[in-house]
């Protein structure tokens, strides 16, 4: 049990490219930290660098408070786990969870009690004695989770454990290793790219892009108060509105009508050299028909009417998706995102707005429709910096805050 | 080797210019193998190539140039005291020479007519080999035998099966003594090196006809295509580069014929092969000069085939072979 | 229906089983019958011998000529089969894993080795050899044999070391091991197959040897046993040399179909491995 403290650490190649740069951050003894962020945001290489797989080029990386910059893994007593489970194939699964403890010199029946220990509680006891070949993808990540636990180390790291499996024993598994993390009390560090299990796996989230860290803190606030853009595009699903908002005379012309502005937002965009174009943003369930708003939440939000283009009805709640006419938002970090999605335009660009109305919303494809968004909850952002101008003091006000 | 160099070249440029497009495509997340000391990593690739580079170049750069000398020389080891540098002489010497010519004609012949019957022939084995539904190990097992004899022994055994007397070909097919009429001499020496490399060439085109998507075959299935369109229309494009370099690695070894033609008749009969004439010019003849003339006209012989192949067909360099560096 | 054509779908494979075997074997077999006939029935041109002997066997082995041929064949292919695979491996290991600049150029000169014609080396390669006192020795022809099994090795080594998955050794790092311990327990279990198959690759094509064994040598010194046998036919010790080199073919055919007979898996997918992708 440790705690880990990266300290100004830097990742940087003989060719110039920098892929992790000055990354601060402390994970406290038996936290569970998730690193995410797109493909090249230099997760990867800091949980590389933490497990000493990866030289570090500047800073310090302490352990339990001391330095380990220039230790061996072998030597920082943390057990990893693989997006490619690297199981080693030609030994039995008891093999290779013995492996560890064998290399640390045990004697075999502590070795065999300890293995035996771990293949109870990952539930690998009737599969020892197979080879790796022989096991679904499932029962390979359990192997790996049961040799990471097995020599109870300082801290366990995870690149992308369950990204090999498919959707839905990656749900199952996720809640395995949530119960496996608070049951041993291990310092984790767990890095993804989805940004579901990153909501639902850990303590505090760390969102990367381009070697930088964008925003630490718990899933909920990254989702409520979202530094900037890309972490606001990068958090929830399905993802965030972004319209082209444009300031003039006090008040902001969207494609959703004129948003007001509250005193906090309109003396931020007063000083000088404030920007003339923003992006606003809104999340889809902050949108509701306009219908089934009682009149006093109808006062803190604003209507609008556009035609429904598409309805997907989960049950509980609808997505519905209607088309609005107006300039579309463009940013670097949008363009980022959308290149993630793997899409031509980030989903929540473009002339498509995606929003989660009631269930008893009455709404049908093809059809016109009245919808209320909340002020309160929307953000403004500079599309040159990024910034969210809505936030004050780490909360995010709306726009109608005084 | 100016000619050769090609198929080299274009390998160099483009292994060069992956680590730069790397980076700047993938960011920071790509799996820098050995980041720590890049310096160290190169020092340490050369270390681990260096002795088997020395050695090949060595046993083969050193000795061709070495031969050109000596073909620019009169050089007989039966009259040593008449060594002296002649120019081309030589070459006039052996490309006005009506054996040269004919052993020249003999193994353009067997290349050619060989490769093209090792094709079809492979192609069906191939086919054997990868679809069989019954006896697949038994075929794979079987077909592996004659890649992996001792040629000669195989060359001793097609000579004895055609020996008037002894061989049981001989009595089945014909009256006389195949070995000694060129037209059937050369018949069966093409056959003996069909029987040898027919195995390999199907075991290269059955790692290409592996490539072909299972998925593909089916929707062409399901749009109608009968087995002889599946056969040209999908599996054939899919293999071309597989064919390419089979067709490659084949012509250039079936031009080097030597043992089944020193076995079978050995040389008699105007079947000799250039590899025959140079190897007879050399330990028959001790002629080095004349000797080293032949081996120099071979090689830029079979640079520029293989420069053909690779102009012509556009074959991606055998070599490049390293898609996904990790 | 359906099961009467597969049945007719398996018969028509198995014929064409059959022929793909008995046009394989049929070389084989008829050396092996001619081995085993007296002399006497030498003659017969039938395929199954009427009266078995071991009698040629018997004649090889009681000749040096034979004995010693074997002796150089097996000691010249296994030393340059060791050290193709040695030096094959750390050039494949550095080709698939390492990046460094004159990678391509490798794999170029390589590439340009296993096409180049073996007969234009011959001339040369005699002369320096007696220059040298190479001649008719075992360095003289395991030189160019590892020269050109090399590309075989590099080519066939580095498509099995390409498919190693390389996380392992960060695995093992992780779990506590040195770069020794991760080499020798995980590595290299992994590998040894690879490096199996391409020195089983190796041997065959030294094995096989003909033209350098023939130009490089003269005597019984370094003469291996392909040589040998086409000197057989001239020999004037054996009444006829025919049953007496049918035996020794079969000698040295033994090992191959050893091989190929027990590692078919292997050979197969080290050939097209090292041929296509590489």
């Amino acid at each position: 049990m440790a705690d880990i403290v990266l300290d100004k650490v830097s990742k940087s190649f003989p060719d110039g490219t920098v892929a992790v740069q000055d990354v601060d951050l402390e994970i406290a003894d038996g936290e569970f930290v998730i690193l995410v962020g797109p493909s090249g945001c230099g997760k990867s290489t800091t949980l590389n660098m933490i497990a000493g797989l990866e030289d570090i080029s500047s800073g310090e990386l302490r352990i339990g408070g001391q330095r380990v910059n220039d230790k061996a893994p072998r030597d920082r007593d943390i057990a990893m786990v693989f997006q490619s489970y690297a199981l080693y194939p030609n030994m039995t699964v008891r093999e290779n969870m013995a492996f560890p403890l064998r290399l640390a010199k045990l004697d075999k029946e502590t070795i065999n009690q300890k293995v035996d220990e771990a293949a109870k509680v990952l539930e690998l006891t009737a599969l020892l004695d197979r080879k790796p070949a022989n096991l679904s993808g499932g029962q390979r990540q359990r192997v790996a989770m049961g040799r990471a636990i097995v020599r109870q180390p300082k801290a366990f790291l995870m690149d992308e454990p369950l990204s090999n499996l498919d959707a839905k024993l990656r749900v199952q598994m996720r809640t395995v290793v949530s119960r496996l993390q608070k049951q041993l009390g291990t310092t984790t560090v767990y890095v993804t790219h989805d940004q579901t299990e990153a909501m639902t796996l850990g303590d505090r989230v760390v969102i990367m892009r381009g070697g930088a860290v964008q925003q630490v803190g718990p899933p909920q606030e990254l989702y409520d108060h979202p530094r900037n853009l890309f972490v606001a595009g990068f958090i929830g699903s399905p993802s965030m509105n972004f319209l082209h908002a444009a300031v003039q005379d006090g008040a902001l012309h969207t494609a959703l009508g004129d948003v007001p502005l509250g005193d906090r937002v309109r003396r931020e965009l007063e000083a000088a050299d404030a920007p003339r174009e923003l992006i606003l943003g809104i999340r889809p369930e902050h949108f509701e028909d306009a219908e089934l708003v009682d009149d006093d939440t109808r006062r803190r939000g604003l209507e609008f009417e556009a035609p429904a283009e598409i309805v997907e009805s989960m049950g509980s709640d609808k997505y519905v998706y209607f088309t609005v006419e107006g300039e579309r938002a463009s940013a670097a970090e949008l363009e980022e995102l959308a290149a993630d999605a793997g899409a031509a335009d980030f989903a929540g660009t473009g002339g498509n707005l995606v929003t989660r109305l009631s269930a008893e919303s009455p709404v049908a494809e093809g059809q016109s429709r009245r919808v209320w968004f909340n002020l309160e909850k929307i953000h403004l952002f500079d599309p040159a910096t990024g910034r969210n101008l809505t936030l004050h003091e780490g909360r995010a006000a709306g726009a109608l805050a005084d | 080797m100016s000619i050769n160099a090609t198929p080299a070249g274009a390998e160099v440029s483009a292994e060069a210019e992956r680590p730069a497009t790397v980076p700047t495509q993938r960011g920071g997340r790509r799996k820098t193998p050995l980041s720590e000391n890049k310096k160290a990593e190169r020092k340490l690739g050369w270390l681990l190539c260096a002795p088997a580079a020395l050695v090949m170049v060595a046993v083969t750069a050193y000795p061709i140039i070495y031969s050109v000398w000596l073909s620019l020389q009169r050089y007989d080891l039966r009259f040593p005291d008449q060594r002296e540098f002649i120019g081309l002489e030589n070459y006039v010497t052996v490309l006005t020479n009506e054996f040269w010519w004919t052993a020249f004609g003999v193994t353009m012949l067997i290349t050619v007519v060989t490769v093209a019957v090792e094709l079809v022939l492979g192609m069906g084995l191939a086919l054997i080999m990868h679809r069989a539904l019954v006896g697949r190990g038994i075929v794979r097992t079987s077909a592996l035998i004659p890649y992996g004899i001792v040629t000669v022994v195989a060359a001793f055994s097609w000579r004895y099966a055609w020996t008037p007397g002894t061989g049981y070909l001989a009595n089945l097919f014909s009256d006389g003594a195949p070995l000694t009429e060129r037209a059937s001499s050369l018949a069966i020496i093409m056959l003996a090196e069909i029987w040898k490399t027919t195995p390999f060439m199907a075991l290269l085109l059955m790692a290409g006809l592996a490539l072909v998507p299972e998925d593909l075959l089916k929707a062409a299935s399901t749009d109608g295509a009968t087995a002889w369109q599946k056969f040209t229309k999908v599996m054939l494009p899919v293999m071309k580069p597989a064919i390419l370099v089979a067709l490659l690695f084949r012509t250039l070894d079936a031009f080097r014929v030597f043992d089944n033609i020193f076995v079978l008749t050995a040389g008699g009969n105007e079947t000799s092969s250039v590899s025959m004439l140079a190897y007879n010019n050399l330990i028959r003849g001790l002629n080095l000069g004349i000797g080293s003339t032949m081996s120099v006209l071979i090689f830029i012989t079979v640079a520029i085939i293989a420069f053909v192949f690779v102009k012509l067909f556009g074959t991606a360099a055998p070599g490049s072979d390293d898609g996904e560096r990790r | 229906m359906a099961v009467e054509t597969t049945t007719r779908a398996k018969l028509r494979w198995g014929l064409l089983d059959v022929l793909v075997v008995v046009f394989a074997l049929i070389p084989v077999l008829w050396i092996a019958s001619l081995s085993f006939k007296t002399p006497a029935t030498l003659t017969d041109g039938k395929f199954i011998p009427r009266e078995w002997t071991l009698d040629n066997y018997r004649t090889i082995f009681d000749t040096d000529q034979f004995v010693r041929a074997l002796i150089n064949s097996i000691g010249i292919a296994l030393i340059a089969t060791l050290i193709a695979v040695v030096l094959g491996a750390m050039a494949a290991y550095a080709i698939s894993r390492l990046d460094f600049p004159g990678k391509g150029l490798l794999v170029g000169v390589s590439l340009l080795i296993a096409m180049f014609p073996q007969v234009s080396l011959v001339s040369p390669l005699f002369e320096i050899e007696r220059q040298l006192g190479l001649f008719d020795t075992w360095p003289g022809l395991i030189l160019p044999y590892i020269t050109f099994a090399l590309p075989l090795a590099i080519y066939t080594l580095s498509a099995f070391f390409k498919q190693i998955p390389w996380d392992l050794e960060k695995a093992a790092k992780m779990d506590g091991a040195t770069q020794g311990q991760a080499f020798r327990r995980v590595i290299a279990p992994l590998a040894a197959p690879g490096l199996f198959t391409t020195a089983i690759l190796v041997f065959i094509f030294c094995w096989n040897d003909f033209l350098f064994a023939i130009t490089l040598t003269s005597t019984e010194r370094a003469r291996t046993v392909p040589v040998a046998l086409s000197f057989f036919t001239g020999e004037s010790q054996f009444e006829d040399p025919t049953g007496a080199i049918c035996a020794a073919a079969v000698v040295i055919t033994i090992p191959i179909i050893l091989f190929v007979l027990f590692f078919q898996r292997r050979i197969v997918s080290g050939l097209t491995s090292g041929a296509v992708k590489g």
